[in-house]
């Protein structure tokens, strides 16, 4: 089985959000760049089908140079190859459509992306990616199992969850539960020396124009200071009365 | 072309975010000098999307899309878009819509802004405020397409009511086997419960309730107020609850009139879940605590004590106001 990762380099969820040039560009200073959490979760799982099933995991990124080392680090957790696409990613759309040409050429079995990255929450690219390649998806993906070309995945819904029975090629928008997080991987010294001779192919993006272009950006209007109350009755009062909230 | 909303439904019911999204469509369409029109399938009472500014709705009647099916409903929805010459197609955020949007973009080649906070900033070119940063901040984007999908957030907009008179016309879209690729096995859903995704109120509860036998106040005061419970993270991590409860930045967004947090100190990841919810309560006993400064109302004590008291009150409250 061949299994593509795709790795959104994102800032680390502790990251304080600024921007900067007139609000119009994201403050990369001093913000340190990770995996997107939604796709570790994929990659671990892509680990898993390697170990025990046999796959051969590529991981790929859309994006500048400065998204190498997340992309190591995913060789480092255990991928066989890294793919970079040689140009910013400005919108889901186009990004997918990356992608897709990548996903096509390589005749990848499964593909595995986050349900969402947690930079822009588009949460578009695994899906426009799977119509762009014609290829089965499955959303919020919180299990998998593969028997030859039969795939049984469940997904999370609105208040419960749904099992369902497809066919590979797949794409799917994994997230937590497809792993426990308490087998996320971190790259032991094995693997960091490994995946500095593993390959990393940079390749030139096929032309495409996006279909959105986010123009600025603003932050949230700082909140008014909470209001402390002691008893339940003023609790309740307020929520009533003020908040008009019950 | 008029904008196109897609109503969605759950055991034939329309849902209360798709009349959202159809006051929404209305207030665009108002902007834009056009009407609304709804798609809405396997659902009952189709006529009260006229109380909400829908002057027209496509009925779909089809057995095989009893359930939810992504490749199909977009399929369809892309039909619906093009028979109305439609150049915005308004989704709400629900789990389903964000499941479909993707790939009716694609289908429709059209641009997609998800977690949309309001009307559009200008319709030329169509310029919309979004919720990015798991809502840590908001961007402002154009889209360059003929056809634009914009994604409303839930609790963004509000239900408005907007008397519009409605006709309803049958629609039988063409559905090819490809649509039918994925067979769903079993779905397994509380029903007597509310979800996180629907609720007004969410009652949450942290590490601070120290186990899972505690839960039970949580329970209480969620059943008093008609509410969904939620969790931390370290709280799903642990097993206390089920995945599906776990809010923040990497679990569930929650974006409720009230949300009530309790033994939840307030870590950043957290915050960024909850940040769209109007109205937030903390109870915890440390007044340090970082929840503090993102609450609208707090009290420090131990929950032990505060939160049975308060389900107790509310009880009372509630019998007398109802
Ligand atoms: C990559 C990453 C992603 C993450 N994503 C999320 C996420 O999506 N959602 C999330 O929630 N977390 C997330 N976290 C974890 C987050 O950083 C915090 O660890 C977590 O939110 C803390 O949960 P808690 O407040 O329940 O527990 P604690 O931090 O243990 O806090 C418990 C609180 O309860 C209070 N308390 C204790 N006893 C009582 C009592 N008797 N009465 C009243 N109050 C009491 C304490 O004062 C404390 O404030 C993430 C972390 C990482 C690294």
């Amino acid at each position: 089985m061949k299994i593509l990762v795709c790795i959104s380099h994102v800032p680390d969820t502790t990251s304080k959000i600024n921007f900067t040039d007139g609000d119009t560009k994201f403050d990369t200073s001093g913000v340190q760049f990770v995996i997107n959490p939604n796709d570790e979760f994929g990659l671990t799982r892509a680990m898993w089908f390697k170990e025990k099933q046999g796959a051969t995991v590529h991981v790929i990124n859309v994006g500048g140079a400065e998204t190498e080392p997340t992309l190591r680090k995913a060789l480092a957790i255990g991928a066989d190859e890294a793919i970079r696409i040689n140009t910013p990613a400005v919108d889901g759309f186009s990004v997918a459509k990356q992608l897709a040409h990548v996903v096509k050429e390589g005749g990848y079995d499964l593909v595995i992306a986050g349900r969402e990255s947690i930079d822009y929450n588009g949460g578009m690219v695994p899906g426009m990616l799977a119509k762009l390649t014609g290829n089965n998806f499955v959303n919020t993906c919180i299990g998998l199992e593969i028997d030859g070309e039969k795939a049984t995945a469940i997904r999370e819904i609105d208040g419960g969850k749904e099992t369902l029975k497809t066919s590979l090629p797949l794409v799917i928008g994994g997230q937590k539960g497809i792993v426990e997080e308490s087998d996320l991987r971190i790259p032991n010294m094995r693997g960091i020396m490994q995946a500095r001779t593993k390959p990393l192919t940079v390749k030139e993006p096929i032309e495409s124009n996006p279909e959105t272009a986010t123009v600025g950006f603003e932050k949230p209007a700082p909140k008014g200071q909470v209001k402390l109350v002691d008893s339940v009755d003023e609790l309740i009062n307020l929520l009533h009365n003020e908040a008009k909230v019950i | 072309m008029s904008v196109l909303v897609y109503t969605e439904s759950e055991e034939r019911k329309i849902k209360k975010i798709a009349l959202e999204a159809v006051s929404y469509a209305k207030a665009i369409a108002d902007q834009m000098g056009t009407t609304v029109t709804a798609v809405c399938i396997n659902a009952d009472n189709t006529s009260e999307l006229g109380k909400y500014g829908a002057s027209k709705v496509l009925e779909v009647s089809n057995d095989k899309l009893a359930k939810f099916n992504g490749e199909a409903y977009a399929d369809l929805i892309a039909q619906a878009a093009k028979k109305e010459g439609a150049k915005i197609v308004v989704m709400t955020s629900s789990a389903n819509s964000k499941f479909l949007a993707p790939t009716l973009a694609v289908d429709l080649n059209a641009g997609f802004v998800p977690n949309v906070v309001g009307l559009p900033e200008s319709t030329s070119p169509l310029k919309v405020k979004h919720s990015v940063f798991t809502n840590k901040a908001f961007a402002y984007t154009e889209f360059k397409t003929d056809i634009s999908i914009i994604g409303l957030g839930k609790n963004s907009f509000g239900v408005k009511e907007n008397e519009t008179s409605i006709t309803s016309e049958a629609f039988s879209p063409n559905l090819d086997s490809h649509d039918f690729d994925m067979e769903i096995v079993s779905v397994d859903k509380a029903t007597d419960q509310v979800t996180i995704a629907d609720a007004e109120i969410v009652v949450s509860g942290g590490r601070g309730l120290k186990g899972p036998e505690n839960w039970g106040i949580i329970e209480d005061l969620a059943k008093t107020l008609g509410a969904a419970t939620a969790c931390s993270k370290p709280v799903s991590d642990m097993g206390w609850r089920p995945h599906s409860e776990h809010v923040g930045q990497t679990g569930k967004p929650v974006a409720a009139n009230l949300y009530i947090a309790i033994g939840i100190s307030g870590a950043i990841q957290h915050l960024a879940g909850i940040n769209a919810s109007k109205v937030k309560v903390v109870i915890n006993n440390d007044p340090e605590a970082p929840f503090f400064k993102a609450a609208d109302y707090g009290m420090v004590g131990d929950a032990f004590e505060i939160v049975p008291k308060l389900t107790e009150k509310l009880k009372e409250f509630k019998a007398q106001n109802n």
